[in-house]
């Protein structure tokens, strides 16, 4: 009993064998092979893969973070939030705030240091909040303080007051669409409608160059994979367990003495950490960054991958988030009007269908048919005793 | 051979010296475990308290009867911060005001509490219940960083052993019967070490055998730890042997032996109907 035991209470490995070996076969496919095919072969061949399919994957490993963050929240610790988008846009803005100082004298107005909607706003200074947005290591710590602080202060509250369940949704719906109506002001210093866009370099590196749409997208595979190490860290300590108890048994969670406040309020900053640094990766991809990604409807969807996906595997909100904009990609260019249907009907079908998402479907399929040999079995016993 | 009980943490001494003697019933309310007096809470209206008195000294067994909507529940709940009373003291270890602390609180002040219905975290198998339910830092970086030391571990393979639950210590809590449910959430409170340990309905749904079982372990408690327990067995209610209180509408009708709450004639006639 005792040797049984410490074998359970030895430290969770982040992955088992099998899945170290998936992690870096994909990996490798993704960091390696797939740049390789898109530099070496000529272009026009078969095995080469076309420029715009770069940038294009590398959203996707963006948004696939996005569903990671909300996985660890929604599937771990029970919270729904609808408001995950907010926190992917802040952090995208701060990348974007970075993107508009590196444009210089090169804007259509060439001021040196207003961006061109503050010239055409006749301001005669940069507003405060924007200093220092020219170094990119304060930048990148905004991609990380803005979606932090805004999600400790809410959680604080939220989680303090016992709100839970839908009213949680509810909060952090009203919460990101809030912040689309703030951001769509134009005095606001962020660009209003437009929001940021034209940006000509990161780091010293054109941004519209394939060698710099390389490395982000790399970039931005990597980030994924150590978010879902970092993911898998917490879901296999100790607090991943006291997660699941807040998830399935709030109250009783209390009386064993566990604040269920702060460890919600961890899950729910960390997430949305998460969630800015895809935002950030996100901007610099497709160029743009503006009010539109606040936009509630944007929210609702990343819930949607990961229930699709499979909620509470972490894995499974990477597939979800990934095929759902694979078909969204291909849906809206072949029939736009259906891809609002096939979304809703994707989400009706998962709620009722498949639960447990995409990853569920295998354990479902295989209980489905042990069901029907118990039933076949059971029969012909029946069959053989009447037959007596 | 069977683990040996760990030993539990010293209990929580009420501090007498230089208190004033406040005589209730020539027991000093600085020498009880817990005390309540005057406990009054209302629902819409409703007293589902009405000016409650108890008091349990450290180490001792206290049944408690009644019929439906005595206020059982209800009482455990204002001693675990679940509800704050609209008034009275409710104290613990003599000293510590439970109504000023939420459960949080509480809980972590020794102060264990089983459910009516069994509470267990379904999804997470025994052993991860019993994880949980030991004693050892509580807040978010600790336990992400959190291990069982030696020491844990005895005390879950005494738990286990104790609640019988050794087979069953890697499957999920969810697909244990309710009678290993409630046997989960006993031993829970156990690797908990708590001081006081509160009881409600311990024995619903179980065997015969296990009813047995469970009044001999909460036996073997008792002197340990400061026990209350709440139940309708009568039967149960004998085989612990302890003194009885018995609460109606919200108070309590009579507190004795077993036999004396069995022959007042207030309790008879509540119990049966007028």
């Amino acid at each position: 009993m005792r040797e049984k035991l410490e074998t359970l209470a030895k430290p969770r490995p982040l992955l088992d064998r099998k899945g170290w070996a998936a992690f870096l076969a994909i990996g490798f496919v993704l960091i390696v092979l797939v740049p390789l095919l898109n530099m070496l072969p000529a272009r026009g061949s078969l095995l080469h893969l076309s420029d715009y399919l770069i940038p294009l994957l590398g959203k996707y490993a963006c948004y696939a973070i996005l569903a990671l963050s909300l996985d660890l929240v929604w599937g771990y610790a029970g919270i729904l939030s609808l408001g995950h988008g907010a926190f992917f846009a802040l952090g995208g803005y701060a990348m974007g705030m970075y993107l508009m100082r590196q444009i210089g004298t090169r804007g259509v107005y060439g001021h040196p240091e207003l961006p061109d909607f503050m010239v055409f706003l006749n301001w005669k200074e940069l507003p405060w909040y924007w200093a220092g947005f020219d170094s990119f290591p304060f930048a990148m710590l905004m991609v990380l303080l803005a979606p932090g602080i805004l999600a400790l202060v809410l959680g604080w509250f939220a989680f303090r007051s016992r709100v839970t369940g839908v009213y949680i949704s509810i909060v952090t719906q009203a919460m990101t669409f809030a912040l689309l109506l703030a951001f769509f002001r134009n005095d606001m210093g962020f660009g209003g409608n437009n929001g940021l866009t034209d940006f000509k370099d990161i780091l010293g590196f054109p941004i519209q160059s394939q060698d710099t749409r390389l490395g982000l997208y790399v970039a931005s595979v990597i980030a994924l994979g150590l978010c879902f190490l970092l993911c898998r860290f917490v879901t296999q300590s100790k607090l991943g367990r006291v997660l699941l108890a807040v998830r399935d048994a709030e109250s009783r969670v209390r009386f064993l003495g566990y604040s269920p406040t702060s460890a919600k309020l961890f899950a729910f900053v960390l997430s949305a950490l998460l969630a800015g640094v895809a935002g950030a990766l996100y901007v610099p991809q497709v160029g743009i960054i503006n009010p539109g990604e606040f936009s509630p409807a944007n929210s609702i969807e990343v819930a949607i991958w990961v229930a699709v996906g499979g909620r509470g595997t972490l894995y499974g909100a990477i597939l979800g988030g990934v095929a759902i904009n694979l078909v969204k990609t291909w849906l809206t260019g072949a029939a736009p009007e259906l891809w609002l249907f096939v979304l809703g009907g994707l989400f009706i079908a998962s709620t009722l269908l498949f639960p447990k998402g995409i990853v569920g479907l295998v354990g479902q399929f295989r209980a489905w048919r042990d069901e029907k040999k118990a039933f076949a079995l059971s029969d012909k016993a029946a069959a053989e005793k009447g037959a007596e | 051979m069977r683990p040996a009980m760990p030993a539990p943490s010293p209990l929580l001494q009420p501090a007498t010296a230089g208190l004033a003697p406040d005589v209730i019933d020539k027991v000093r309310v600085s020498d009880t475990q817990l005390y309540l007096d005057g406990v009054s809470v209302s629902f819409d209206g409703f007293r589902a308290i009405n000016n409650l008195a108890l008091m349990v000294a450290p180490g001792e067994l206290r049944t408690i009867i009644g019929p439906n909507g005595a206020g059982k529940t209800t009482m455990m709940d204002i001693i675990t911060g679940k509800t704050k009373p609209d008034s009275g003291e409710v104290l613990f270890a003599g000293r510590i005001d439970l109504t000023k602390l939420d459960e949080v609180a509480i809980a972590n002040l020794g102060i264990g509490r089983k459910f009516q219905k069994p509470t267990v975290f379904e999804n997470l198998t025994v052993f991860e219940n019993f994880e949980l339910a030991l004693k050892s830092a509580r807040g978010a970086w600790k336990t992400l960083a959190g291990r069982l030391n030696s020491e844990a571990l005895d005390r879950i393979v005494w738990a286990l052993d104790t609640v019988g639950l050794e087979t069953r210590v890697e499957d999920i809590a969810g697909s244990l019967s309710h009678g290993q449910k409630q046997w989960l959430e006993i031993g829970m409170l156990l690797v908990q070490d708590t001081q006081l340990i509160l009881l409600d309905e311990p024995v619903a749904g179980m065997t015969d055998a296990e009813t047995k079982q469970t009044a001999e372990l909460i036996l073997t408690l008792k002197g340990e730890r400061t026990l209350v327990v709440v139940e309708h067995d009568m039967e149960f209610v004998r085989d612990l042997g302890a003194r009885v209180t018995v609460l109606h509408e919200g108070s309590v009708l009579s507190e004795g032996t077993v036999d004396h709450v069995q022959n007042d004639p207030r309790v008879i006639e509540v119990y049966l109907g007028r």
